[in-house]
């Protein structure tokens, strides 16, 4: 009995910091903040699906993207970010600051040999406004993919104009994504002066509502930004206001 | 020399390889007078180009390259300080930049904003350099000086605006539209030096005066009387908007853009005025210097000739007459028999000749006030170094010097070579701390250590060309660090009783690895189980072993050490003795505590045609990079990586053949990372190879 005590103590001061670490990924997976709201599948999306996080300027939508790719690539799963508006620096310098933020509340020593661990990933990708189009970012992915470089997963794609053609090209979009099987969310840039009615979609929404399955909207009230699901809500009984944090575009613990 | 420190201007050209910066420079120089030929800069490529300054001095004995050029314009003293291009020379950059106060940022008007520019831009950035852009080439087909402006707002975060709009471009590039003085020029005579002003041609006329109210608009962000002005709808006086925009250059919420084309010599004139009238002269500018003596607190610099000296060596040259070192004088005033201290060594000196630099000779001075730049004779002192009045000791860089990551085996060709290489070693170690060399004792050559790979060939060369000394070079050598991964316990007795005196010494605690710093060493021995006196002979047997690791000999870092038992005994216990009980300790601690190896990663930027981005990613991804991301800019695109620097070796030539030349890359170190498993291995190997080859 004893012995098998010692082996067992012995076993785990050996992996102490994988440990450490492991909870740590534990832990943050379940901060994810889709499933904090109450969703129960890991994607909230299927594959082949599209989401859409809805706000205004300046209210965080790239933080809330970022903290959804980082709980994708806390699961080992692959991220491919687009930007058309930022360079890439920039883009990886979100992800670290926001990594930062969700890791300071844990004091677990290496965590930087952890933030290189799932580094790998993801990838930046950015785009002119007008270079954007499916067939070229599906001639990138076949690059990447082709050469074994990168296979993604789950794609975000932040600064896409929602105006009159957009529906073509989220078509050519759709099909691309079920043709690769990739979950894909769009960051939705609202304007103030089109304030919605209410009970109706958004006005960038309109018109291509029907080609997302998850649309999530950020509304500033007071010093609180709320998280309101307009489409695809989790089931109601499971349902939670979800409250980000202004100064860090965190989640805010409501515990 | 000029009394009024407000008209010296401290400049740098900074720019991308090839976007022109030589040319411009050399137009400068000439415009001022201070040459009175113009050559041309041919037949060089991307590669080339680095030295090429260099190879000019070469052939046409004037100094270009020499660290600061003094000229003058319109009443104005204006030091050109030279910037090295590439980042590998990062410290030499760094430090040429904490010399300026301001920049020209030189685009080529066809390439627009390129990796290098990002890059020098960054520093600019770290430095608070204020600085002024100018398009050059804007005479050469595809020229589209609005692009780069937008470009600078992009890319680089610029709030860029046009002083000038061009008249023509391409092939018809004539000359600018001052939209300040909304006045035509025109570059007369056979060298442009004819500036004649015109009245704006009418085709212009509503594009200039567009341009005028977005430059008007820009600059009254900084100016509440510009503002009122606007307001009242009255005329605008010039001195009111080039005192606006000026405010704006120097807190550098403001990037002015001046265009032309200095190979055809148009618009060089116009730049040098907006240099003159918009950026910064030293009392403009706060300078900060470490207190050396209150733990590198920093602390604000008076920019006063009267009060202490604190002056920076920052660039070190071989004359005729001994070594001649650059300095800047921050605070102060180093005269002709002044005594002065250098910060780093202790030492004093005292200051013999004094001179100033000129394009072709230099001229004897009696003194260097604050905030000039000037040149001193017969100092014995390495780049870098702070100079200051007796009994002050403050420093104006930190002593922190990166490790170099590369070494390279290299042996004279012949005697002569020999001696050579000895003074050229000597030379460069002195003038760039991230350059060593040191002889292995095992295999007798001399290693040469630096942070790249072309920085390692750049000294080569320079050997060859500056010193005659040729050399053979073996394969670069990356600089591999081992270091622990969890704690492991130590308690080792060495006993010696064989002869003579006895030996005895015992040591006992544990090693664990540390995140920041290469070496900790903690005392925890209660009890006095080890002397006290005793406790640094441990001390310094651990970090004996730290130079060689025990895993595969490369040098260990990021290992605490805590000692918190032992033995001694009162006979035989020496300092020795337990010195060689902490080796022990140290070999029976580390081979529990699962030795690893780290690799230097580079970060690297490739900047490629987009119909060769795949290819590249693929180079990229077979020498175990890990693509961080690609940026799609229209015709070209920007791939960056962190890729192991074992795996760069000879990446330019590969990179060439595949995407026709048409593609580059800059590489800078960026963090040390644990080599994967099966490469660790094949390093085994190597190390075991070398050494028997050795034996």
């Amino acid at each position: 009995m004893q012995s098998s005590i010692a082996v067992k103590r012995k076993a785990t001061v050996l992996h102490l910091k994988d440990r450490n670490i492991r909870m740590l990924k534990k832990e943050l997976i379940l901060r994810n903040p889709l499933q904090l709201m109450g969703y129960e599948e890991e994607d909230i999306i299927p594959a082949g699906g599209f989401g859409a996080v809805l706000a205004h300027a300046g209210t965080g939508k790239t933080a809330l993207m970022v903290q959804i790719a980082l709980s994708t690539m806390l699961r080992g799963k692959n991220v491919l970010h687009i930007s058309l508006q930022d360079p890439v620096t920039k883009v990886s310098l979100w992800y670290k600051e926001l990594f930062d933020d969700l890791t300071k509340l844990y004091n677990v020593a290496q965590i930087s040999q952890f933030w290189e661990s799932i580094l790998p990933h993801r990838f930046i990708m950015t785009f002119k406004v007008d270079g954007f189009s499916a067939p070229r970012l599906e001639e990138r992915i076949t690059d990447l993919t082709e050469q074994g470089i990168f296979a993604p997963q789950m794609v975000i794609i932040d600064g896409l104009h929602f105006n009159e053609t957009v529906r073509k090209t989220l078509t050519e979009l759709k099909a691309l994504a079920g043709k690769r099987g990739l979950h894909v969310w769009f960051a939705v840039h609202t304007h103030r002066h089109e304030e919605a009615v209410p009970g109706a979609m958004p006005k960038p929404l309109q018109g291509v509502d029907d080609l997302f399955d998850v649309a999530l909207q950020l509304r500033p009230s007071g010093k609180d930004i709320h998280i309101i699901a307009l489409k695809g809500a989790p089931s109601a009984s499971s349902q939670q206001a979800l409250i980000l944090d202004p100064s860090t575009m965190l989640i805010k613990d409501q515990n | 020399m000029n009394s009024e420190n407000s008209k010296v201007r401290n400049i740098g050209i900074s720019a991308h390889i090839d976007s022109g910066k030589t040319t411009l420079t050399e137009r400068i120089l000439f415009y001022t007078k201070r040459i009175h030929a113009i050559h041309d800069v041919k037949g060089k490529d991307g590669v080339g180009a680095t030295m090429d300054s260099m190879e000019l001095e070469k052939e046409r004995g004037i100094t270009i390259a020499s660290a600061a050029t003094f000229c003058e314009w319109r009443g104005h003293e204006i030091n050109i300080i030279d910037t090295p291009g590439h980042v590998d020379f990062t410290i030499e950059v760094e430090r040429s930049l904490r010399v300026l106060d301001g920049a020209v940022l030189v685009l080529c008007s066809v390439g627009g904003v390129q990796s290098q520019s990002i890059t020098v831009d960054q520093q600019m950035k770290r430095y608070k350099v204020p600085c002024i852009a100018f398009v050059n080439k804007c005479d050469r087909s595809g020229a589209n000086p609005d692009r780069v402006v937008s470009q600078l707002k992009s890319k680089l975060g610029h709030n860029a605006v046009a002083m000038q709009i061009p008249i023509g471009l391409e092939s018809n590039f004539e000359g600018v539209v001052d939209l300040v003085s909304m006045k035509a020029f025109y570059f007369d005579g056979p060298n442009g030096e004819d500036v004649r002003a015109e009245a704006i041609p009418e085709n212009l006329l509503p594009e200039a005066k567009a341009k005028r109210e977005e430059l008007i608009d820009a600059a009254s962000l900084f100016s509440d009387e510009l503002t009122d002005a606007i307001l009242e709808g009255k005329e605008i006086p010039e001195e009111l908007l080039i005192a606006a925009i000026r405010k704006g250059t120097l807190s550098r919420r403001l990037t002015p853009v001046c265009l032309g084309s200095a190979y055809k010599n148009k618009a060089v004139q116009p730049l040098l005025d907006a240099v003159t009238m918009l950026l910064p002269c030293p009392s403009d500018v706060e300078n900060v210097a470490l207190d050396m003596e209150n733990n590198e607190t920093p602390v604000i610099l008076s920019g006063d000739s009267d009060k202490a000296i604190v002056a920076l060596a920052f660039k070190l040259e071989d004359g005729q007459y001994g070594q001649l070192t650059y300095i800047r004088v921050y605070q102060g005033t180093i005269a002709k028999g002044s005594t002065i201290v250098n910060s780093r060594t202790g030492k004093k000196v005292k200051v013999g000749r004094l001179v100033r630099m000129h394009a072709d000779q230099m001229e004897d001075i009696e003194a260097i006030p604050a905030g000039y730049i000037g040149a001193l004779f017969g100092i014995e002192c390495s780049s870098g170094d702070t100079f200051v009045s007796p009994g002050i000791s403050m420093s104006m860089t930190s002593m922190f010097v990166p490790d170099p990551v590369i070494s390279l085996a290299i042996v004279p060709k012949d005697n002569k070579s020999e001696v050579n290489l000895a003074k050229a070693l000597g030379r460069f170690t002195k003038e760039d701390p991230t350059f060593r060399s040191h002889v292995d004792p095992e295999t007798n050559e001399t290693i040469i250590e630096g942070m790249g790979e072309l920085h390692l060939e750049v000294y080569v060369e320079r050997m060859r060309r500056e010193y005659g000394a040729e050399v053979t070079t073996g394969n670069p050598r990356v600089s591999y660090r081992e270091t622990i991964t969890q704690r492991a316990e130590f308690n080792y007795t060495h006993k010696k009783q064989t002869g003579g005196a006895g030996q005895f010494a015992r040591v006992a605690g544990y090693l664990e690895p540390v995140a920041d710093g290469d070496f900790v060493f903690e005392n925890e021995v209660r009890g006095g189980s080890i002397p006290t006196q005793y406790i640094a002979a441990c001390e310094k047997g651990f970090r004996l072993c730290l130079q060689k690791g025990p895993k595969l000999e490369f040098p260990v870092t990021g290992v605490k050490v805590v000692i918190n038992d032992g033995a001694s005994h009162a006979v035989d216990s020496s300092d020795m003795a337990f010195q060689a009980a902490a080796r022990g300790a140290f070999r029976e601690g580390y081979a529990k505590a699962k030795a690893v190896v780290h690799e230097p990663i580079m970060k690297v930027v490739v900047e490629t045609p987009t119909e060769f981005q795949g290819a590249v990613m693929g180079l990229l991804n077979q020498r175990r990079g890990m693509i961080v991301g690609a940026q799609d800019e229209g015709v070209m695109c920007v791939v960056e990586a962190q890729v192991p620097l074992a795996e760069m070796v000879g990446f330019s030539t590969i990179l060439r053949s595949a995407t026709q030349g048409k593609a580059q890359f800059t590489m800078e170190f960026a963090l040390y990372k644990q080599v994967p498993q099966s490469i660790a291995e094949k390093i085994a190997e190597e190390v075991a190879a070398r050494k028997k080859s050795a034996a």
